[in-house]
C-alpha cells in the first residue's frame, strides 16, 4: 500500500520510493532523507481542511510531506513493526 | 594575514545548530553579505584560536544531500568540492551533527567524507541527547568513520571548548576522495545503520516533549486556535510596542528639523534639510522598529521550532492558491509592513514559492494605509448602520482589507497558471524538535536583518525622498501666487498630465497630484491633499474631510480608496524587491501588475458607482 494510505498513528515499514516520472527530484530527495527499505514509519499527525499534508515520523526524524510526495513511498504493513 | 588563516567550513543538515555554533564560536565579529549573484546569505566570521592562529569560518546553507534540490543546497556543494566561483576551497570541513537525529545526519556526514577533504565531526547537541538517555560510544564512533569526533552543546558558553581545541590542532587525514553514483548513495543509508547499531543506544525515537507538545500545536481544532493566538499576540506587540515607536521617530525628525530650520535662512536649503532630509530619515527609520519587533517574533518562531509547524497546519490553504504554507508568516508580517514581510521569505527555499510570495506580499493591506483609509472614510462614508448590526463605515474597511487578500490569492492563482515551470514542488519539511531560544541568536539574527534594512535601503529610499521633494519644491512658486506652491512646481505639471491618465478612474488633478509623494509614504497621501485644498484656499474652514467631501465626487473617493488597495506602494518595498531578488525585472513585474490591477479595479469602481448614483 501507499505511504498516503495509512490511517492516523498507523505504523508501517518502507518498501521502497517510486519515481513519479523520470528523473523525479522528490523521490530522490525521499530516498536521501531516509524512505528507504526497512525502514519504519508512522503517521504522526494529518493536518486539518482535507488532512493534507501528513507528518510522518521516520527513524528519529518527522517529516511534513504533501499527500502528492507520501504517494510515491510503498509501505508494508508487519505486525509490531 | 588571510594566508595563513585556516579556513574551515561549518555544513550539515538543516536544524542541526549549525548557525548557533557559528555564533558561539565568532560571536558579533560576523560578516553577512550575498554569494556572488544570488539572494542566499554569505556568513563569514574569525576568530583567534589558543595557539595564536587565526581561524576563518564560513558557515554554508544547512543542506541534506549533494544532490542539490535549491540552490542553497548547490552553493553548499560547490564551495566544498571547490567549484564556487570566487570561493577557496575549505582547508577543513566541519560537520555538525544533531545528536539525537544521527540517522538523518550522518548520512550527510558520509556524503561529505566521500569529498577526500580534511573533516571534522561535531556531535551537538550534546546536553539534549543526554537528558534524553542518548548514550554514543564517541571513540568508537571515531574510529569507525575514520575522522576526529567531537562533542559539542552550542547553546552553552564554552560549548564548543573540544571543537575549538581540535581544529587548532593538526589537520585530520582526509579519507580517500569517491565517486558519488546512485549505487553507492543507496548503500550510504545501510553503512549509517551499521555506524548506529554498533555505537548508539537511544531508549527512544523521539523525545516525549516534543510528541505532547505536537499533539497540541498540530491538532486540527487546538492546533489553529493555539496559531490563531500567537498571531494575535504578535500583532498586539507590532502596534503595542512597534508603531508607537516609528511615530515617535518620525515625531522626534520633524522635530529636530525644525530646530535645525530655526537656525537656517530660509530657502531652498532650508527646506530641503527639513523637509527632504529629516523628513525623509524620518520616514526610513520610522519602518525599523515595526521591522524589529516583527523580525524578534519571526526569529523567535523559527528558532523555537513553531515556525514550520504553522507551515504545516496551512500548507494545504496556501497550495490551493498556488503558494506554500512557509507563505503564510511572510504574508502575515505584510499586513503591518510589507517589508519585513518580504525580507522573512528567506524562509521559503523553493525559489518560485519564494518569488510568488515576495510578489503578493504588497498586497496585503499594511499599516500605511490606514491613515488614508481612514479619512477617506470618514469624510465619504456615512455612519449609519446597516441591519441595525454593522457599522458601514466599518464594514468599507473589512472590505478594502478583504479586497486586497482576495486580490493577492486570484494574482497567486493567476501566476500559478501563467508560469512555464509546472512541475511539482515539494513541501517535503522537517519538524524540527522544540528549542528555546537562545537570546543571542536572536539578538544576531535581529542585528543581521536591522542591518540589511539600513545599510542597503537607506540610501536609495533617501535618494528618492529628496528627488520627491525636488519635484514638489521647484520651480518655487511666482510672486503674487494664489494657489499653493506645490501647484507650480514639478510635482504639479506632473500632476496635471497624470489627470490624464487618473481622469477615467474617476481622479481630478489634485487627487493624482497626491499620489506622487504617496508613493514615497503612502501615509503622506493625507499631508498631500491636505496642502493642495487647504492652503489652496478651496476649503472655507472645516476639517480636511469636509473639504474633501465638498470637493470630490462619492464615485470618485471610492475609486481612490480601491486604488490604495491595490496600487504600487510604496518605493521602499519595491527597493526591497529589489534587494531580496537582486532583479530589476521582478521590481517591474510587480509595479505593472499592481498599477494594471489597480487601475482596473478603481475604473471599474468608478464606472459602477457613477452608474448608481
Amino acid at each position: 500500500m501507499l505511504l498516503s494510505d495509512l490511517p492516523k498513528g498507523a505504523l508501517a515499514v518502507v518498501d521502497r520510493v517510486d519515481d513519479a516520472h523520470a528523473d523525479d527530484p522528490i523521490a530522490q530527495r525521499l530516498r536521501d532523507l531516509g524512505f528507504v527499505d526497512g525502514e519504519a514509519v508512522r503517521v504522526a499527525a494529518v493536518a486539518p481542511m482535507g488532512g493534507d499534508p501528513l507528518l510522518i515520523q521516520i527513524g528519529y526524524t518527522r517529516f511534513a510531506l504533501r499527500r502528492a510526495e507520501a504517494a510515491r513511498v510503498s509501505v508494508r504493513c508487519e505486525a509490531a513493526a | 594575514m588571510s594566508a595563513d588563516a585556516l579556513r574551515i567550513a561549518l555544513v550539515g543538515n538543516p536544524n542541526c545548530g549549525k548557525t548557533a555554533l557559528f555564533n558561539l564560536l565568532t560571536g558579533g565579529r560576523q560578516k553577512v553579505a550575498n554569494y556572488a549573484g544570488v539572494t542566499i546569505e554569505r556568513k563569514e566570521g574569525r576568530f583567534v584560536a589558543p595557539s595564536g592562529r587565526v581561524l576563518q569560518i564560513l558557515d554554508l546553507p544547512g543542506a541534506y544531500s549533494f544532490d542539490a534540490v535549491s540552490p542553497d543546497e548547490q552553493i553548499t556543494r560547490d564551495v566544498l568540492e571547490g567549484n564556487y566561483p570566487g570561493e577557496m576551497p575549505p582547508d577543513l570541513i566541519v560537520c555538525v551533527a544533531d545528536a539525537t537525529n544521527l540517522r538523518l545526519h550522518l548520512r550527510f556526514l558520509l556524503e561529505v567524507r566521500r569529498l577526500g577533504r580534511p573533516v571534522v565531526l561535531a556531535l551537538n547537541m550534546m546536553d539534549a541527547a543526554r537528558r534524553r538517555g542518548i548514550v554514543i560510544d564517541v571513540p568508537e564512533l571515531s574510529r569507525r568513520l575514520g575522522l576526529p569526533v567531537v562533542e559539542t552543546v552550542a547553546v552553552k558558553r564554552g560549548g564548543a571548548q573540544a571543537l575549538v581545541a581540535r581544529v587548532d590542532g593538526e589537520l585530520p587525514q582526509p579519507a580517500p576522495a569517491q565517486a558519488d553514483d546512485a549505487a553507492s548513495r543507496a548503500d550510504l543509508h545501510a553503512q549509517v545503520r551499521e555506524l548506529l547499531a554498533a555505537t548508539v543506544s537511544m531508549p527512544r525515537a523521539t523525545a516525549q516533549l516534543d510528541d505532547a507538545l505536537d499533539h497540541w500545536a498540530l491538532h486540527p481544532v487546538f492546533g489553529m486556535a493555539i496559531l490563531a493566538v500567537v498571531m494575535f499576540l504578535v500583532f498586539q506587540a507590532v502596534y503595542a510596542a512597534g508603531k508607537p515607536m516609528s511615530d515617535l521617530i518620525g515625531d522626534g525628525f520633524g522635530w529636530l528639523g525644525g530646530h535645525v530650520a530655526a537656525l537656517m535662512p530660509a530657502g531652498p536649503l532650508q527646506s530641503l534639510v527639513v523637509d527632504g532630509i529629516f523628513g525623509g530619515l524620518g520616514t526610513v527609520l520610522g519602518f525599523l522598529p515595526v521591522i524589529l519587533v516583527l523580525f524578534f517574533f519571526i526569529l523567535t518562531l523559527e528558532e523555537s521550532g513553531y515556525l514550520p509547524r504553522a507551515a504545516f497546519l496551512l500548507d494545504r490553504l496556501m497550495l490551493s492558491v498556488g503558494l506554500t504554507g512557509r507563505s503564510f508568516i511572510p504574508l502575515l508580517s505584510s499586513f503591518a509592513c510589507a517589508i519585513p514581510g518580504i525580507m522573512g521569505t528567506r524562509s521559503i527555499q523553493d525559489p518560485r514559492d519564494r518569488l510568488a510570495t515576495i510578489l503578493v506580499a504588497p498586497l496585503m493591506t499594511c499599516s500605511a494605509r490606514l491613515p488614508v483609509y481612514a479619512l477617506l472614510i470618514a469624510a465619504f462614508i456615512p455612519a449609519h448602520r446597516v441591519f441595525d448590526l454593522f457599522n458601514l463605515q466599518g464594514l468599507v474597511l473589512f472590505a478594502l482589507y478583504l479586497a486586497g487578500i482576495l486580490g493577492a490569492m486570484a494574482v497567486a492563482w493567476v501566476m500559478k497558471h501563467l508560469h512555464r515551470d509546472r512541475s511539482e514542488h515539494a513541501l517535503l519539511m522537517e519538524l524540527p524538535a522544540y528549542r528555546l531560544p537562545k537570546l543571542r541568536d536572536v539578538a544576531i539574527g535581529l542585528y543581521e536583518r536591522g542591518a540589511i534594512f539600513l545599510k542597503r535601503l537607506t540610501g536609495v529610499i533617501l535618494a528618492l525622498t529628496v528627488l520627491m521633494w525636488f519635484l514638489s519644491t521647484f520651480p518655487g512658486a511666482p510672486a503674487g501666487a494664489t494657489l499653493p506652491a506645490i501647484d507650480y512646481s514639478f510635482a504639479g505639471y506632473i500632476g496635471r498630465s497624470l489627470a490624464h491618465v487618473f481622469g477615467p478612474i474617476g481622479f481630478n488633478w489634485q487627487m493624482s497630484l497626491a499620489l506622487i509623494p504617496a508613493f514615497a509614504a503612502r501615509e503622506t497621501a493625507v499631508a498631500a491633499l491636505a496642502t493642495v485644498y487647504m492652503v489652496g484656499g478651496d476649503a472655507a474652514g472645516g476639517g480636511l474631510a469636509h473639504a474633501l467631501a465638498s470637493q470630490i465626487s462619492l464615485p470618485g473617493a471610492l475609486s481612490l480608496l480601491v486604488w490604495f488597495a491595490y496600487a504600487p506602494q510604496c518605493m521602499s518595498t519595491l527597493a526591497i524587491i529589489k534587494r531580496e531578488t537582486a532583479s530589476w525585472r521582478n521590481v517591474a513585474i510587480s509595479f505593472g501588475y499592481m498599477f494594471a490591477m489597480a487601475y482596473t479595479a478603481s475604473f471599474l469602481t468608478y464606472r459602477i458607482a457613477s452608474a448608481l448614483t
